[in-house]
């Protein structure tokens, strides 16, 4: 398979995949600081050691590393238990068209239960509209949550401008950096950021595992009733063997790896412009991830298309709405402008280290027959 | 595979039978949009005496489904008379397919729509049809239940989601036991509108979602 799906799930690293076998078979009691047996306290430690590891790579203190199960859950927490912690302080939470959808059915929960919430657009490119972001803020906004980069089309946000908007008010930021991190490079610090979502498998960690920053100070309420595992905040036994691998992702993520995927993206999109007619990016080649590239076939259903690459041997994913489960098309395409043709035209390819130039030449191969077939036979060409 | 389909949706997909178009149709229909994700024009070529259907072509905007649909019912009506092919059902298809996702059906409904849209106009054309007929809540009710609930493949009516129906000068109020925001919700309410505004009496169509 050449899998083009890694903005989805990435193949983890071997080296990822050892640590947390051999981890598994020997540290298999639950961390325990205090009044535990001597496994337990070392698996403390180990757990200790690979927060702290993975804070200082983000120039954060340990103590605001929560694991959870996933970037999902991560999203979940930090809003809902943000909200559901300081809606004494306001009911209003600000956030965008293009979020991922643990986003977007947090939020949606809020309203349900009497939050309002405020939904900025973004423009062609998949930019959130400052002007839009600065007149939606209100006195009892308390949280404004927005992705670094767009899941879909690769755009990165202007955050700089985003937290200086959001943290002149002395409202809470939350950012979802699920897709981003570490891909783009960002100052916690520097942003002001009071939330951050991280999830290890999309950067060849391992799945079942969600990191969310909490800034010191940063008031929310659990979610999960039980124990008072992970500062209190989420209870239920950590994953341990996928905190280890999580914290081998962050010391094998190298930045040549952006040099890389940014160079076979421009590759595989040059060719596809050169060599298949009716070709439109969707997003943006500046400020937009390296390895995420979204592009429209003029003409032709994007489920007709990925399925034909997958019998081809490759996999790659479509806003088409004959692909969702739901029947909608990509509603971040749409909320891009684009027109529902667009989006049910859409392909996204998502590249990781593993991808070579090969099977890029490969793909573009079988894209030019599987498009000439299907728009041989779509009525919207006329006869063309 | 990103969707179960059979090994028979597949080869008709890959490959699919009487692709393209007849310049001298008898009759030629366009059924869906690209807005809704899937489109298809079907040409049918008429013996004037027998009223058999001795060739049929189509062109298809769409998803795997509705591709191999289209190309099983175009295998199916060929040699047909237009009364036979009237009863060909999309089930019929999905059958011949040896089934379809649930979640799919709404696509290769298409086919079948296209077919019995392009037998309609034929008769019409060729002053076969009775008058028309005011719009009725049985008619507006037959009509929905063409409409389906992508989740479970079951159409609106039978799955209950329909609970009143009132036409009244023209005005068709429809309330569904669904909430707005359900998942379905959109996708619903556009397949309604589609059914019921070109009958040719309905002004206004008023869909209420009501949990």
């Amino acid at each position: 398979m050449i899998y083009f799906d890694n903005a989805s799930s990435t193949k983890p690293d071997p080296e990822v995949v050892k640590e947390m076998s051999d981890f598994a078979l020997e540290f298999y009691a639950i961390p325990s600081s205090i009044f535990s047996h001597s496994l337990g306290q070392a698996v403390q430690d180990k757990i200790q050691e690979a927060r702290d590891y993975i804070a200082n790579k983000l120039g954060v203190s340990g103590n605001e590393i929560v694991f959870t199960s996933s970037g999902t859950e991560s999203n979940n927490l930090a809003i809902k238990g943000f909200a559901y912690a300081n809606k004494n302080k306001g009911k209003h939470i600000v956030t965008s068209k293009i979020e991922h959808i643990s986003v977007t059915e947090s939020v949606k929960r809020l309203e349900r239960e009497g939050f309002e919430v405020t939904y900025v657009g973004v423009d062609k490119q998949g930019f959130i509209n400052l002007n839009e972001l600065k007149d939606s803020l209100r006195d009892d906004t308390i949280l404004v949550t927005v992705q670094l980069a767009n899941h879909e089309v690769g755009t990165i946000q202007n955050l700089k401008e985003i937290s200086k908007l959001v943290k002149e008010k002395g409202i809470a930021l939350h950012i979802d950096g699920a897709v981003a991190i570490p891909y783009t490079k960002l100052n916690l610090k520097e942003t002001g950021i009071d939330l951050l979502t991280i999830s290890p498998h999309k950067f060849y960690g391992p799945k079942g595992i969600g990191i969310l920053y909490v800034k010191s100070g940063t008031k929310i309420e659990k979610l999960l009733d039980g124990g008072f595992n992970e500062f209190n905040l989420r209870a239920g036994h950590e994953n341990t063997p996928a905190i280890i691998g999580a914290k081998k992702a962050f010391e094998l993520w190298d930045d040549s790896f952006v040099t890389h995927l940014r160079e076979i993206k421009i590759y595989l999109y040059e060719r596809l412009l050169k060599e298949i007619p009716d070709v439109e990016l969707n997003g943006t080649l500046d400020n937009s991830l390296p390895h995420i590239l979204n592009v429209t076939f003029k003409y032709i259903e994007g489920e007709s298309i990925a399925l034909r690459l997958d019998f081809e041997g490759v996999g790659v994913t479509t806003g088409s709405a004959c692909y969702s489960r739901n029947l909608q098309a990509s509603h971040v395409l749409l909320a891009m402008g684009k027109s529902h043709e667009d989006s049910h035209g859409s392909i996204r390819f998502s590249l990781s280290k593993y991808n070579t130039k090969e099977e890029i030449d490969y793909t573009i191969e079988k894209l030019k027959e599987i498009v000439d077939d299907l728009r041989r036979i779509s009525p919207l060409l006329g006869g063309k | 595979m990103p969707i179960p389909y059979t090994k028979l949706v597949i080869e008709h997909f890959k490959n699919p039978h009487n692709v393209g178009e007849i310049p001298d149709a008898d009759v030629k229909v366009t059924e869906g949009s690209p807005a809704c994700g899937d489109m298809i024009t079907l040409y049918l070529k008429i013996d004037p005496e027998t009223k058999k259907i001795v060739d049929v072509k189509f062109k298809s905007y769409g998803c795997a489904s509705n591709i191999a649909t289209a190309s099983i019912i175009t295998d199916l009506v060929k040699g047909k008379t237009v009364e036979e092919a009237k009863n060909i059902t999309w089930k019929d298809a999905a059958e011949a397919l040896g089934g379809l996702p649930p979640v799919k059906v709404h696509c290769s409904v298409l086919a079948a729509d296209a077919l019995h849209s392009a037998v309609e106009l034929y008769l019409e054309k060729n002053g076969l049809v009775r008058e028309k007929e005011p719009t009725t809540v049985d008619k507006v009710y037959e009509r929905l239940s063409h409409v389906m609930n992508p989740e479970t493949g079951i159409d609106i009516v039978k799955s209950r989601i329909v609970k009143s129906v009132i036409v009244n000068s023209g005005v068709v109020e429809i309330v569904l036991g669904i909430g707005e925001n359900s998942q379905f919700a959109d996708n619903i309410k556009e397949e309604i509108l589609e059914r019921l505004q070109y009958l040719w009496d309905v002004k206004e169509i008023k869909v209420i979602f009501k949990e």
